[in-house]
């Protein structure tokens, strides 16, 4: 039934395209952000829209040679507000997930903060290198983590000599981690190089490389399209993959997060 | 859904084992010091001298009046933050214990059982009936064994069904040590439904194993009662009360 959705929508585009010159539909593309979420998108003092993702929308139309215009939408209303044809693209750090794909497409993944571990700034953990977890890197340590997680799981299923402890929150973690009940924690970077800049997280600092392996951390953001814009899809992936050859990404990337790889697959 | 049942028992089944003998672990161990602890507690509460009262009334109205929940969070992340920032405290030996979850929230557990079942116990003290306590000091025994041979005897009669109503309180109370990362039965339910998605399944198996328990624990408590009760069926079987089973 999809499939034959996709196929007739594929061919109907087919025939606008052959009928309008290419690309000529997509002069300009409306992109919807969230302005809530900092420092990827987020409103200034003067309500003007700020952030990677606004900076990021803005480079990726400039490679694409299109025009675009960023508007705010409340999260809630993110994927209904792009089936009503409000707006084309999000771009608003929205994960790629099976359940939206139901409803809507996404292009390629643009962003996804790496797990790392944090612990005293004199450790040192190497838990997963050149794409293979090294299973016995944290042998008989206690590592505090938040359950419910991509990263609870990643650790189960991987460590079977550690001790794990559970925690509601990633606060709560990181509390027995400055009180030295846990010898480290698991986390989101973004989450983690927050805290780092904290009075509370003195002495102690990222102690592993970055990693994201799609098997246990899914595909990161993707840019949000309706399932009919196979072009746009198309011209978006186009100019993204532009942007990571030419270094205009990692510019954007070193802007904003200096010590996190916001591409690492 | 009954496949789905079937995978999470399947797949899962160690994870609920073992949250299965961590929350009977929990329980056991709560309810055991629990109820020691309680027993001077209660002597004391009902003491006429008012400086020996206060103390355990103090004690019961703290951790009657605020949320388990609560307690659980001072005593783990409170103290435990405390001790831990005691110097030197990280390198000596006792920090292997002192940093473990398991032993703050056991302490917190016979804290609130004891404070609750104290209370049970007070009402069961003053209410043996006076003429007994009289019997007794005419018979010349002095207080110590006046609370062996009669008070307490007489007490637990009385409290029996409450106390068993306070430790199946005490079972449902222990799902909340994964708050402190201490995967019991409700933890580990929470564990499967993270992985699964499957939230009835998990939820459902947990509570077939919390039923089962607290049908083992009223079976089991129900035996001891009539063992406590024996004296009442011996006055039956008296002539006076005859008739009534010969109709």
């Amino acid at each position: 039934m999809k499939n034959w959705i996709k196929v007739a929508s594929a061919a109907a585009i087919g025939i606008a395209l052959s009928a309008s010159a290419a690309n000529a539909a997509w002069e300009k593309v409306v992109v919807a952000t969230e302005g809530a979420y900092p420092p990827f998108n987020m409103v200034d003092e003067n309500g003007k829209l700020i952030g990677f993702d606004v900076d990021f929308a803005n480079k990726l139309c400039e490679t694409a040679k299109i025009e675009c215009e960023i508007v705010a939408q409340d999260w809630d209303g993110m994927i209904p507000g792009l089936l009503a044809k409000k707006y084309d693209a999000i771009i608003a750090q929205m994960s790629i997930t099976e359940e939206r794909k139901r409803s809507i497409d996404f292009t390629n993944y643009y962003s996804n903060t790496p797990a790392v571990f944090v612990g005293k700034d004199t450790m040192k953990i190497e838990a997963y290198k050149d794409g293979e977890v090294m299973e016995d890197a944290l042998d008989g340590m206690v590592i505090g983590v938040q359950r419910s997680t991509t990263h609870a799981n990643f650790l189960e299923d991987n460590f079977p000599n550690i001790e794990i402890r559970m925690y509601g929150t990633q606060d709560e973690a990181l509390l027995d981690l400055t009180a030295g009940r846990v010898d480290a924690t698991l986390a989101d970077s973004g989450t983690l190089d927050d805290w780092l800049k904290s009075d509370a997280a003195k002495g102690y600092g990222f102690v592993s490389n970055q990693f994201a392996p799609s098997e246990w951390f899914g595909d990161g953001a993707g840019i949000g399209i309706r399932q009919e814009d196979q072009d746009l899809k198309e011209i978006l992936n186009k100019a993204l993959a532009e942007m990571l050859a030419n270094g205009s990404y990692d510019e954007l990337n070193k802007k904003y997060f200096p010590a996190i790889n916001l591409h690492p697959n | 859904m009954f496949e789905d049942l079937i995978y999470v028992l399947g797949k899962y089944d160690t994870w609920l084992w073992r949250g299965f003998l961590l929350t009977i672990e929990l329980l056991v161990i709560s309810v055991t010091f629990g109820t020691l602890l309680a027993i001077p507690l209660a002597v004391a509460r009902v003491s006429k001298k008012l400086w020996i009262q206060a103390v355990p009334f103090a004690f019961i109205y703290v951790f009657r009046g605020t949320p388990l929940i609560g307690q659980l969070f001072m005593m783990y992340y409170g103290v435990g933050q405390l001790i831990s920032n005691i110097d030197g405290i990280q390198d000596h030996w006792s920090w292997a214990y002192l940093r473990n979850p398991y032993w703050y929230c056991l302490l917190t557990f016979v804290l609130n059982t004891s404070a609750y079942v104290a209370e049970i116990m007070r009402g069961g003290i003053q209410n043996v009936p006076s003429g007994e306590l009289e019997a007794a000091r005419a018979c010349g025994m002095t207080p110590w064994t006046t609370y062996s041979r009669i008070i307490f005897p007489r007490m637990w009669q009385m409290i029996w069904p409450a106390y068993t109503n306070d430790v199946i309180f005490t079972l449902k109370a222990t799902s909340l040590a994964s708050t402190v990362t201490m995967m019991e039965l409700t933890g580990a339910a929470r564990k499967i439904v993270a992985r699964t998605a499957l939230p009835y399944e998990a939820f459902i198996s947990a509570g077939v194993i919390y039923l089962i328990i607290v049908y083992t624990l009223t079976f089991g408590f129900k035996g001891i009662e009539r063992y406590l009760r024996r004296n009442e069926r011996r006055k039956d079987k008296q002539p006076g009360t005859a008739k009534a089973a010969s109709a």
